[in-house]
């Protein structure tokens, strides 16, 4: 029993993980035909393996030609560099980011031979704590490189970085307060689960609706925290060439790009989870689609798993989009407007609907 | 816990703890100061307080050891061979080894009682009930360290702006 348990967590833990990478990848791909589409140019559209491949794959072929490229291209560690940090910043930065995934649910109960298993790798009871505590550890992997290269650019790119990173935390971390405390709860399968049922008989019952100021702020500073733009200061290429990786390349440099996918997915997951009923799909539930008006239609189990674990995947995309929009919309901030976006509207803002949440719960609490 | 993994454990620990002080480099004595609370977090999930744990990288291993290595960055410092002396070395291992002592001689022999396996009560280390002891039986003392922490977030702001 103990094994098979095991072969179950192992299993569970290569899918997520699985999952996470082969999305970072297919971003990459997202991201280049996207800004293309946005810019009004055609982009990549044609790749080919080795020079002697004659016909064109498509998407297929240009999908896997960046990876290619990127990882059978030269590494180069610069003389002045510190070689073991040097080498041991990308994974830094690479391990955070790939576990984090690990607790956030995918799905409901799966049911295989009389077991039932939750479609979550890692169920903790301090679910949220946990991705607080990995994307606080996802900083080393940037100042480490900023400052192993020895490089004026890379080092202050890592020190921007930090900066950033740590300013931001805050108002994610107090966000988070937010929808923890309307749900009573820091596990991610739990918050998942109270966002079932309609709102009102016509919304469904999502956290958006009881914390919209929570989603604004934590898209906001999750955006930061991935370092995309509009918050892209720390690889600012016209003032700092690349910022903390100006000194990679090859694989290496390829590594801190799929990390910065990996973020965006991990703010997109957790939005879909805390704001967006994370697995649920309207009118499901565990039996079939149940309408309101009453009636309804059974649907088989398995189809109701492949259903949610469908509409988390798509909700996860739409954020991945919608966050690849944002940073080829906006225009790069100042380093003040940063500062004062993070600590003084940001956090301020957080503080109150952290306020007004804990009213609200007392209120509610005292009515019942 | 069983003995290999609290071997492993806590020869690294120490291992890595002697590297804090034995570093020429400052980055690399912050970074292995990291890896010790980080260990350290690992020893508290293996004794079942997830809480204290996942605290435990949060506080140390993310937001106070990040400051070090910022500051340790920002004001560029070299590897400081020359401020090195033996001497101190030697009086701070001898003022440790002289604590280490003390704590030995108060705790140490009480401890063969309640080093006894303990069976686990229902829900330890959980959100619930840790906070449920913190916001009972140990308030006094957690407000008052608020209040401290409150003191010395309103002191460094004083002092910023001399």
């Amino acid at each position: 029993m103990d094994r098979i348990d095991l072969l179950i967590d192992v299993v569970l833990v290569l899918m997520v993980i699985g999952m996470v990478m082969n999305l970072g990848g297919l971003l990459l791909w997202v991201e280049r035909k996207a800004s293309a589409i946005l810019q009004d140019r055609i982009g990549a559209n044609r790749a080919s393996i080795l020079g002697k491949l004659p016909i064109n794959l498509g998407i297929v072929n240009t999908l896997v030609a960046d990876p290619i490229k990127l990882f059978t291209k030269e590494d180069f560690i610069p003389p002045g560099a510190d070689k073991l940090l040097h080498t041991l910043a990308p994974i830094v930065a690479v391990v955070p980011a790939l576990i984090t995934m690990l607790v956030v649910p995918f799905g409901d109960i799966i049911v295989i031979g009389g077991r039932e298993i939750e479609l979550q790798a890692a169920r903790l009871d301090v679910g949220i704590l946990y991705i607080l505590a990995m994307v606080s550890l996802g900083v080393y992997g940037i100042v480490l490189a900023g400052w192993s290269s020895n490089n004026r650019w890379a080092l202050l790119g890592g020190i921007r970085a930090s900066a950033q990173m740590i300013s931001y935390e805050i108002a994610m971390g107090l966000a988070l307060i937010g929808a923890v405390l309307t749900y009573g709860t820091m596990d991610l399968q739990e918050i998942a689960r109270a966002q079932s049922g309609m709102l009102f008989g016509v919304l469904p019952n999502w956290g958006i609706f009881y914390q919209p100021l929570a989603f604004l702020i934590f898209l906001t500073a999750g955006i930061a925290e991935s370092k995309r733009a509009p918050f892209d200061l720390p690889e600012a290429e016209p003032e700092l060439i690349s910022g903390y990786f100006t000194e990679y390349s090859g694989a290496k440099q390829a590594v801190f790009m799929l990390v910065d996918f990996l973020e965006s997915i991990i703010v997109a997951g957790l939005i879909t989870t805390l704001f967006f009923g994370g697995w649920q799909v309207p009118l499901l539930d565990r039996t079939g689609i149940q309408f309101p008006w009453g009636g309804g239609i059974p649907l088989p189990s398995l189809v109701v798993t492949l259903m949610q674990v469908g509409a988390f995947t798509g909700k996860v995309f739409f954020f991945c989009w919608l966050q690849i929009m944002i940073r080829w919309t906006l225009p790069r901030f100042r380093y003040d407007q940063l500062m004062i976006l993070g600590w003084k509207i940001l956090l301020p803002a957080a503080l109150l609907n952290v306020l007004i949440t804990a009213l609200a719960v007392l209120i509610s609490e005292s009515l019942k | 816990m069983d003995a290999i993994t609290f071997t492993v454990l806590s020869v690294l620990m120490v291992a890595s703890a002697i590297r804090v002080v034995l570093n020429r480099s400052p980055v690399y004595s912050a970074l292995s100061l990291v890896m010790l609370m980080s260990l350290l977090a690992v020893y508290f999930l293996y004794l079942d307080a997830h809480m204290v744990g996942v605290l435990q990288i949060i506080v140390y291993a993310g937001a106070v050891m990040v400051l070090f290595l910022f500051v340790i960055m920002l004001l560029n410092l070299q590897d400081s061979i020359q401020d090195y002396r033996q001497e101190k070395l030697w009086t701070m291992g001898i003022l440790c080894a002289t604590l280490f002592g003390e704590l030995w001689f108060f705790f140490g022999r009480a401890g063969g009682e309640s080093s006894a396996q303990h069976a686990v009560p229902e829900g330890f280390g959980t959100v619930i009930s840790l906070s449920q002891k913190l916001f009972t039986d140990y308030l006094l003392p957690f407000e008052i360290t608020s209040l401290l922490l409150l003191v010395a977030v309103v002191g460094a702001v004083v002092l910023a702006k001399r």
